[in-house]
């Protein structure tokens, strides 16, 4: 995690070479979740088959075709989309105590955010499975390849996250984070506000705009 | 780490050969000759599929190839070419050159570096070893939905395609992260952003083009993925899947995968000319901000490769106008260019002779890419020969006129030799020559309709003529590329050593050895201007003495590393899951890429 030249020499403009390389690689993911979101418009309304998002609809469930109900479960989601944005949060805690050198904090907080990026993972799993149940698989129709493949997306990032921050948390567990090294623990919380900020656009596009 | 550098190993611990020190070499020039000794068989490769091509065309009504074959050459050719020729051969000088340019040890990361080379030789194995199946690539090098669905090509052809090109997208993303990182960061005292070589410039542009466009197409590759291995509707029209959403991706990508391929070919010249007339660049603010706005710009015009869809009136209006617009910076650097030559004293060496020829040829390239931008005049040449003349202009004309010049102008410094003068310029007459040959005419049959991807015509439409000239021109192209490779070995077996600046060169890689050592400078350089070089050697009141080699001794170079080897292991076999064996081969892999990432993080970089 760490490279020699970003110890051992100065950079031209006094930003460490690591952050700048994670704030670069973030700004090519954002062309990435463009590039989701906007199939994910294209292919809104485009469906042939339920079931649907936020209406009632024709669907095959059972092996007949059957009148469906509309399948977002908003409550759950917000709840997940709370516990993510309050992860964000905690990180910045996490990190303030990294720098500060205040171990309880680093620790406390840290694993406070890895819980709740487990919570959203979790959240995940359970509607997708739920969706599944209801008639909505990957290949049903243009809704469910679109939906799964951007929130999946999004999903496996966020699991690239807790693991990144649990990688992290070991280390400080260990007691190899000192307020010097606080950087290590920066650019995962750099990685994560990131995949909470793409969130925050998936959140009202996806589940609340009809 | 506080640690000073006595503490290290000398530098020259480092020094080794052999197969293991180049496995585990995070030395960027050693990865850059890696890049370029690749690149450049891929190349070849691409270059006996075009003259297979060729001979297939070169009469009417010919059966050499089936017309499967025919169509695993063609998209085979342009799918080499372009991802495993003129793009790894950029990363060979971007590698090479960048740090010594900017007066840098190394670039930022230099493990991401070696497993960006990695990455990229698992990628072009992929789609190679295709040929020993059977099943090479065979939908174009665009892949239009919704031939590439499994309906209409049930084969692994296309799987090939998919996975390679995903694998090639990560180390091309690495890489452009690294470059990125390394143009900002590691400048030397005094190398201010509008000091920079333009080279540097172009090649920055062309990393911010890498890092916004293949996400790009790595979604549109992802939706095809799924498409074929789990049956999803992206681009099936039964479900409501619409196949123009591929094109759109695709050349939103594909756009400025073209200023991907010429922008360092426009670095290059830039370096080439300014010496070789004994004058500055012309306009260097000038070439930095059309360089800037082609990159801008090339975002804004994809869809005119999309006439024939049938956009509508808006957008074609739109997309033609941009088109229109981005010819605007591309003549302000060819004047900057003709500027720069004007009134110089001009020195008509090989790499000077590739430079002006670049010019010229891209000039024809890019007037009848405008020609292109007209909608109208656009339906009729669309699939036609003369759109394959168009590209072939600015991609063989200018890509690879531009890597050549740059290849006998760097040659010196990378190995500390000489290429040959005059075989240097047959090199250039044939190939000039068989450009011309093979291409011209190209225009003339596609006015005339022929059409491209077809894999003969009849003898009634009397195409064969220039076909045949044609053929005869490829020919010569690919005895001008066996002049080069004599002109390499012949080098290789002489001694006689260059010296360390060769040319009279302006910028930093002339001040030390031919080739480097492995620090490239004992005492990192401070500049006060632009051509740092011809800056010193002006104050200095003339050449200024030859460099020694110098003990590296107390210099901190990182330690060499198989972790890269591994993590890009794992990324290749975790996507080849996707052809054979899904999912156990893709969760093996990704167990494999865990392993590099994490043995890599926490091992000492040095």
């Amino acid at each position: 995690m760490s490279d020699a030249h970003a110890e051992h020499l100065e950079s031209s403009t006094g930003l460490d070479n690591r952050k700048m390389a994670i704030w670069t690689f973030i700004g090519s993911e954002c062309l990435f979740f463009a590039s989701l979101i906007s199939t994910y418009l294209v292919y809104k309304g485009k469906s042939k088959i339920g079931p649907l998002p936020h209406e009632t609809s024709q669907c095959m469930l059972h092996g007949q075709m059957q009148q469906c109900d509309h399948i977002f479960e908003i409550p759950l989601v917000t709840a997940g989309t709370a516990v993510l944005l309050f992860s964000s949060f905690f990180v910045v805690l996490a990190l303030y105590g990294a720098q500060r050198g205040n171990r309880r904090m680093l620790i406390g907080w840290l694993s406070a955010t890895v819980l709740c990026g487990l919570f959203f993972v979790g959240m995940q799993a359970y509607e997708f499975t739920h969706f599944v149940h209801k008639g909505l698989g990957f290949t049903t129709n243009l809704f469910g390849s679109t939906f799964f493949t951007l929130t999946g997306f999004h999903g496996g990032h966020v699991t690239m996250g807790v693991i990144w921050l649990s990688t992290v948390l070991v280390l400080a567990i260990r007691g190899k984070l000192p307020p010097e090294k606080a950087l290590n623990l920066e650019l995962a919380a750099l990685y994560w506000h990131f995949v909470d900020v793409v969130w925050i656009v998936i959140f009202p596009v996806v589940y609340l705009m009809k | 780490m506080a640690t000073t550098a006595l503490d290290h190993a000398p530098a020259h611990a480092h020094e080794q050969s052999g197969l293991w020190s180049w496995i585990t070499t995070v030395d960027h020039k050693r990865i850059g000759i890696l890049y370029g000794a690749t690149a450049f068989l891929f190349f070849l490769l691409g270059g006996i599929e075009a003259l297979i091509i060729r001979l297939q065309l070169g009469a009417p009504d010919q059966k050499l190839v089936s017309p499967e074959t025919y169509n695993q050459l063609f998209t085979m050719h342009g799918t080499t070419m372009i991802f495993l020729g003129v793009m790894p051969l950029s990363a060979m000088f971007f590698n090479f050159m960048i740090p010594l340019l900017i007066g840098a040890r190394d670039v930022a990361f230099p493990r991401l570096n070696a497993m960006s080379y990695w990455v990229f030789l698992f990628g072009g194995l992929i789609l190679n070893l295709s040929w020993l199946f059977g099943a090479a690539p065979n939908a174009g090098w665009f892949g239009y939905a919704n031939l590439t669905e499994k309906q209409f090509s049930p084969g692994h052809n296309v799987d090939v395609w998919v996975v390679g090109l995903q694998v090639l997208g990560v180390a091309s993303l690495a890489a452009a992260v690294n470059f990125t990182v390394t143009i900002i960061n590691m400048r030397c005292k005094g190398m201010r952003m509008m000091r920079m070589p333009m080279f540097v410039w172009m090649s920055f542009f062309t990393q911010i083009l890498l890092l916004l466009a293949f996400p790009v197409i790595t979604v549109a590759l992802i939706f095809l993925m799924f498409d074929r291995a789990f049956g999803t509707n992206f681009y099936y029209p039964p479900n409501g899947g619409d196949p123009i959403l591929w094109q759109h991706l695709f050349w939103i990508f594909g756009h400025p995968e073209v200023y991907i391929l010429i922008l360092p070919a426009f670095g290059i010249i830039s370096e080439v000319l300014p010496v070789f007339s004994r004058k500055p660049l012309f306009g260097y603010a000038a070439m930095v901000f059309s360089g800037a706005f082609i990159a801008f710009l090339g975002f804004g015009v994809w869809s005119h490769h999309m006439f024939s869809t049938g956009m509508g009136p808006f957008a074609d209006a739109f997309f033609s106008l941009t088109t229109m617009l981005i010819a605007v910076p591309t003549g302000v650097k060819i004047f900057n260019w003709i500027g720069t030559i004007w009134g110089g004293q001009l020195q008509f060496r090989t790499p000077m002779l590739f430079a002006i020829g670049f010019i010229a040829m891209f000039i024809i390239g890019g007037l009848s890419g405008v020609m292109h931008s007209s909608p109208p005049a656009d339906l009729q040449q669309t699939d036609t020969y003369f759109v394959v003349a168009h590209f072939h202009y600015v991609l063989f004309g200018g890509s690879i006129f531009a890597l050549t010049a740059g290849a006998y102008y760097w040659f010196p410094k990378m190995f500390g030799k000489l290429l040959d003068e005059g075989l240097g310029k047959l090199h250039f007459w044939l190939m000039l020559i068989g450009f011309n040959l093979t291409f011209a005419p190209m225009h003339i049959l596609g006015l005339n309709g022929m059409p491209r991807r077809v894999y003969t015509y009849p003898a009634d439409l009397n195409f064969g003529f220039w076909n045949l000239i044609e053929t005869v021109g490829a020919f010569v192209l690919g005895l001008s590329q066996l002049v080069f490779l004599y002109n390499i070995w012949r080098t290789a077996r002489r001694s006689e050593a260059a010296p360390a600046d060769p040319w009279n060169g302006a910028t930093l890689e002339w001040s030390i050895p031919s080739p480097p050592q492995e620090f490239n400078f004992p005492e990192l350089p401070v500049v006060d201007g632009r051509d740092a070089l011809w800056e010193q050697k002006r104050k200095a009141g003339g050449p200024l003495p030859e460099p020694k080699h110098v003990s590296g001794a107390g210099i901190h170079m990182p330690n060499p590393s198989y972790w890269p080897v591994v993590a890009a292991l794992g990324v290749a076999v975790t996507l080849s899951g996707f052809i054979v064996g899904f999912p156990y081969v893709n969760i093996a892999g990704a167990a494999v890429l865990f392993l590099g990432v994490f043995k890599w993080a926490f091992e000492p970089a040095g």
